[in-house]
């Protein structure tokens, strides 16, 4: 018999049998990456739901500073979002979701230094780049909360619309959106807003929450005692996918 | 003890990781660029089938810095590629068939 069969029925080890890690990484960090792919199916049908809608509304056709909010068209992105705090009144467009790209891909950068430090076991500096993260992700859902409310609450002189009301149509005038009414365009227009940036807005409430608590155990020395820092990496990968959903929305939903 | 030691010594080096934290600064840059780009282009192109597409690659470019040098799957094994990718394809094709059911339904109302 080969010299290597110790026990009776033992087998040599094989890839996919048991005792080794194909994937050469740990079961925690697989586990996340496969919660990302399910997230990853949320949020595309949720884009997926927009870009159908969209393809199915009449786009505008018209000259770009000729653009009028109507609920009879799909409005042009930019002409809906171009406020920016303190400048009331003033049109910039998309300058303010710009600088929330900007805020998301710093953290983004802060994220994957303290995953960097974490390797190096470097508890000070896990602990300044964690903290550089959560102000970062607070500072994006300050912004969301901010562009939320001049959503909700429109321009000053609102839109003139025909819309039904009780069975007859009738013309009035609408202020901001909410879910079945909508200043600058069709509701469903707002409906997707709503949706798509709140889910989003969500999934960075919920990382700002685990920052925190890994800031926490970092600096009590919870993962010194552990001899790991890996949760750092596993969260770091959780807000990664946040920023990277953005991409998609800034693109999807701002840009085009 | 020896692994207390171990880690000790790393604390001290400042070259510790410098290389990789060269790449993380170099994917900060390559991503602010490109967003960048994006407004000048949302502002100087005019609408149309050209401007789609160049947002959709600078996306697709942005999605690949992201994925493979932050959340590092550039650097993973084959297998753990391909297992996050796969079902991301189909994802693709699903996004594609839809456009052109939306399209559809236009067609059927407006067109």
């Amino acid at each position: 018999m080969a010299a290597h069969v110790t026990t009776p029925g033992a087998v040599e080890p094989k890839m996919w049998l048991g005792g080794i890690e194909p994937m050469k990484a740990s079961y925690g960090k697989l586990m996340m990456w496969f919660f990302l792919i399910s997230d990853t199916f949320t949020f595309s049908a949720l884009l997926v739901a927009y870009g159908t809608a969209r393809f199915s509304f009449p786009a505008f056709t018209g000259k770009h500073e000729d653009f009028t909010f109507s609920n009879m068209y799909w409005p042009v992105p930019e002409r809906v979002y171009e406020a920016v705090p303190f400048l009331h009144g003033v049109s910039l467009p998309l300058v303010f979701v710009g600088i929330m790209t900007f805020i998301l891909i710093a953290s983004s950068v802060t994220m994957v230094l303290a995953v960097e430090a974490g390797h190096r076991m470097d508890r000070a500096n896990v602990e300044k780049y964690m903290l550089w993260t959560i102000l970062g992700g607070f500072t994006f859902l300050g912004c969301q909360a901010w562009e939320w409310s001049h959503f909700i609450h429109g321009t000053d002189a609102g839109t003139v619309m025909k819309v039904i009301e009780n069975g007859t149509w009738v013309e009035k005038t609408i202020f901001g959106a909410n879910l079945t009414e909508n200043q600058y365009g069709p509701p469903a227009f707002a409906d997707f807003f709503f949706f798509i940036t709140g889910f989003h807005g969500t999934h960075v409430f919920s990382g700002v929450i685990l920052n925190i608590l890994i800031f926490f155990r970092a600096a009590t020395g919870f993962y010194d005692k552990r001899g790991s820092y890996e949760m750092v990496e596993k969260v770091g990968l959780y807000w990664h996918f946040v920023d990277l959903v953005w991409v998609f929305v800034f693109t999807f939903f701002y840009l085009v | 003890m020896a692994e207390v030691h171990h880690h000790h010594v790393h604390n001290q080096d400042p070259e510790a990781g410098a290389e990789q934290r060269k790449a993380i600064w170099k994917t900060f840059w390559i991503l602010l660029i490109i967003t960048s780009l994006e407004f000048l282009i949302a502002f100087t192109i005019p609408h149309g089938v050209l401007k789609v597409s160049i947002f959709i690659v600078m996306t697709i470019v942005k999605a690949f810095y992201i994925v493979g040098e932050f959340m590092h799957l550039k650097h993973e094994t084959k297998t753990l590629i391909w297992s996050i990718l796969v079902p991301v394809i189909f994802v693709a094709w699903l996004i594609l068939a839809l456009l052109l059911e939306g399209n559809a339904i236009f067609e059927a109302i407006f067109g």
